[in-house]
């Protein structure tokens, strides 16, 4: 396994990701979206299909799209995507290869006082349980129109990749779309910008406390094939990796957290050299194992 | 050597398996066809 992912290739394969995801940047000007196959298939991370630049799918739009259908109840589709890139990658995924994780680590980056969030804050992470129950999965199976068609509520109501990477350059460049906006889409806007303004003085708000996707691939954090590991031998518990945490997480003693996007601070600020943090894969342990 | 059952062994299989499914009950088409037209709750106007 790797041991100490530096900032700087991350940022490389968090911008890379950005472009592969949305390789048509002359549609922003023309406000027309790309209609070749590459659209079957779904992204890792979260990017609106409707963005003019995308050339693939959102996993969490297509999961709603899918059962919002009239005949349908379940999307193994797109549970296949969720379930082969959770395998694989868990939050690694959010940490290198979401475009929306992208833009809230470059407003974090700018210069000032920075917030850091109480337990009782960090338990508003919790709404991202019923925002995946009800609005992702609940509101497009439930809340139908008179033609049984269901609302994809998570897009509608929440979604600020949407607004950015979709809504605003779709708006800019057809009038009209314009002249259709109304309070769902001012309300979209302001959450948007509520969420972007939190962005400066807190790391990754959306992520923390409303993203479905991220909820989801947690879930894989401890079987994924990408891993961290505390060689306990090494660890003095010396609180190091805690401190520079930007995601308050005890990684010493809960490396397989579901919070954790796998961005390396832990590993690069261990003085021990007692966080590895790779792909787990057979062959490369064997290596090791051979060289001890 | 490790058994390749594993649990993370297992959901990859079974995320080949799902997409597999979803291809032959035409889901993929559902979500092309979804993605090549402007979403409207998307983009805060549906």
């Amino acid at each position: 396994m790797t041991r100490t992912p530096k900032i700087i290739n991350r940022l490389i394969i968090q911008v890379a990701a950005l472009f592969a995801y949305n390789p048509f940047l002359h549609n922003f000007l023309t406000g027309e979206l790309y209609r070749g196959g590459s659209k079957y298939l779904c992204t890792p991370g979260l990017n609106c299909y409707s963005c003019p630049a995308a050339a693939a799918s959102c996993p969490v739009g297509s999961l709603q799209a899918v059962l919002s259908g009239r005949n349908t109840i379940t999307s193994t589709y797109v549970v296949g995507f969720l379930l082969l890139y959770g395998a694989l990658f868990g939050r690694f995924i959010c940490g290198y290869l979401c475009p929306f994780g992208l833009y809230q680590e470059a407003l974090y980056r700018i210069p000032g006082r920075k917030l850091i969030p109480s337990r009782k804050v960090q338990m508003l992470g919790l709404l991202r349980y019923p925002i995946f129950f009800l609005l992702v999965v609940g509101a497009p199976l439930l809340v139908v129109d008179t033609f049984g068609n269901g609302t994809a509520g998570f897009c509608a109501w929440i979604c600020p990749a949407g607004t950015l990477e979709a809504g605003i350059p779709l708006m800019l460049t057809q009038q009209s779309l314009r002249s259709l906006a109304g309070i769902l889409f001012q309300w979209k806007l302001f959450v948007l910008i509520l969420l972007s303004a939190l962005s400066v003085v807190l790391y990754r708000p959306f992520c923390r406390f409303l993203c479905p996707l991220g909820l989801i691939y947690g879930w894989f954090n401890r079987i994924s094939l990408h891993q961290i590991k505390i060689d306990s031998s090494r660890c003095t518990t010396c609180g190091a990796c805690v401190s520079s945490c930007k995601l308050q997480i005890s990684i010493h003693t809960n490396p397989g957290s579901s919070e954790c996007i796998r961005c390396g601070d832990c590993a690069r600020a261990c003085p021990h050299g007692a966080i590895s943090i790779g792909f787990d894969i057979p062959t490369s342990q064997a290596r090791t194992v051979t060289r001890n | 050597m490790g058994s390749v059952f594993t649990p993370r062994n297992l959901l990859v299989a079974g995320g080949f398996i799902l997409i597999a499914l979803g291809i032959w009950s035409g889901e993929a088409g559902i979500v092309f066809e979804k993605a090549i037209r402007v979403c409207l709750e998307c983009i805060g106007l549906g």
